[in-house]
C-alpha cells in the first residue's frame, strides 16, 4: 500500500505549481498504466486524504487510465495485449515483452481557477 | 474571463525524484563497475537464505556486500553477516518499499569502488517495489515453489518490472507437487523471454548456474566499461 505516498507527491507536485503560478487547482489529471504497480481506487482513496489540509483541499483526482501496449514483432507496430497476465499481441498472438505503454503515472493537466490570467506569461 | 476552470497541460512524472536518484545511482555504480543486483519477493519466499548463500559462495573470489531492507527488525542483516560480507541493514518502518534515496543514504560510507557485487534485498512484498527503480543492474523476483503456480498471473507487475525470476525451495518441490512446466509457463506468459533459475539454497542444487550467470554479466560489464 504505497498509493498514499503517491497521493501526497501528487499534492505536493500540484500545489507548487499551484504556488509557482498563483492559481487555485480545482483538478488534477493523472495517466495510469495497468504495469506502474499502483491501484486506481486505492490512489483515489489515498488523494482524499492527501488533500486534507492543503491548497488542493476540494480538488478532484481524475484518473485516465491507458492500455499496456507492445511492439509487436510480427506486425512490426505497436499492439494492445492481450491481458496482463498473457503478454501476447491481441491480433496475432504474437509474445512480446517490449512494452511501450502502460507504466505511466504521470500528471498530465491541471485543472485551474483564477480571475487573472497570468499562466501563460509565467512559465515554471 | 477567468471565472470557468480551465485545463493547462503539464507533463510530470509522479515518481520523477526516485527516477531521478535511481539515475544517479545507476550512474554511480556503472563508474566504480560494481555490478548491483536487487532480490524482490512475497514475504517468506527464502531470500535471506538465498542471498547468505550468494553472499558466502561469491565472498571466496569477488568482494560483495548487501543492503538489506526490513520493516521492523535486524534479523536478516545479522543471519547474512554470517557470510562474512559487510551487510547494512536498511530499516524502512512502516514503509512497503525500498527507494532510491534510501539506497543513496545506505551507502553512505561505504566505497562502491571497493566492490564486484551489491545486493540490495528488498521488502518482502509483491507490489509496491515494482514502482521503484533502485538503480540496480538487474532486478531478481523470487519464487519459491510452495508459493503455487500461477503467483506469476497474480503479480504481472512485479514480474515486468523484473529481469530474470528465481524460483526458490526446489528441495521442497517434490512435498507440494510443484510443477515447473506450469511456472515456466506462466513465468512466459506474463513477460515472455524472461530467463528463470531454480534454485535450492539449502542444498545447493542449481546455485553454481545462478552464479555463473552473475559473474558472467559482471564480466561482461568490465569488458563494456574497458572499451
Amino acid at each position: 500500500m504505497h498509493e498514499l505516498s503517491i497521493a501526497m507527491s501528487i499534492v505536493e507536485m500540484a500545489e507548487e505549481e499551484a504556488a509557482n503560478h498563483g492559481v487555485r487547482i480545482t483538478a488534477v489529471h493523472l495517466k495510469l498504466g495497468p504495469l506502474s504497480g499502483v491501484v486506481r481506487d486505492a490512489l483515489l482513496s489515498a488523494y482524499e486524504m492527501a488533500r486534507e489540509g492543503t491548497a488542493l483541499e476540494g480538488s478532484r483526482l481524475v484518473i485516465e487510465e491507458v492500455p499496456i501496449m507492445v511492439l509487436c514483432p510480427t506486425c512490426q507496430t505497436q499492439r494492445p495485449v492481450s491481458s496482463v497476465q498473457l503478454f501476447c499481441c491481441a491480433e496475432c498472438g504474437t509474445p512480446s515483452s517490449e512494452i511501450v505503454q502502460g507504466k505511466e503515472l504521470e500528471v498530465v493537466a491541471l485543472e485551474i481557477f483564477q480571475e487573472n490570467e497570468v499562466w501563460a506569461h509565467n512559465p515554471a | 474571463m477567468g471565472s470557468q476552470p480551465r485545463l493547462v497541460e503539464v507533463r510530470k512524472n509522479v515518481l520523477k525524484q526516485n527516477d531521478v536518484a535511481a539515475r544517479a545511482l545507476r550512474e554511480q555504480f556503472r563508474a566504480a563497475g560494481v555490478f548491483v543486483v536487487s532480490l524482490v519477493s512475497s514475504p517468506g519466499s527464502g531470500k535471506t537464505m538465498f542471498l547468505e548463500k550468494t553472499l558466502t559462495l561469491l565472498h571466496r573470489n569477488y568482494r560483495v556486500a548487501a543492503l538489506v531492507g526490513d520493516l521492523a527488525t535486524e534479523n536478516d542483516a545479522v543471519r547474512l553477516a554470517r557470510s562474512q560480507a559487510p551487510v547494512k541493514q536498511i530499516t524502512t518502518g512502516t514503509l512497503c518499499h525500498l527507494e532510491a534515496a534510501m539506497i543513496q543514504r545506505a551507502l553512505e560510507g561505504w566505497n562502491v569502488d571497493d566492490l564486484d557485487f551489491l545486493f540490495i534485498e528488498n521488502v518482502g512484498n509483491l507490489v509496491c517495489p515494482s514502482s521503484y527503480d533502485l538503480g540496480e543492474s538487474l532486478r531478481l523476483v523470487l519464487i519459491s515453489v510452495t508459493e503455487g503456480e500461477d503467483k506469476p498471473l497474480k503479480y504481472p507487475t512485479i514480474f515486468n518490472s523484473g529481469d530474470v525470476a528465481v524460483v526458490t525451495k526446489t528441495d521442497l518441490a517434490e512435498a507440494v507437487e510443484f510443477d515447473w512446466h506450469a511456472m515456466s509457463g506462466n513465468i512466459q506468459a506474463v513477460r515472455p523471454g524472461m530467463e528463470a533459475f531454480k534454485v535450492s539454497a539449502k542444498t545447493g542444487d542449481g546455485m553454481s548456474e545462478y552464479l555463473s550467470f552473475l559473474t558472467a554479466r559482471l564480466d561482461a560489464l568490465r569488458a563494456k566499461a574497458a572499451v
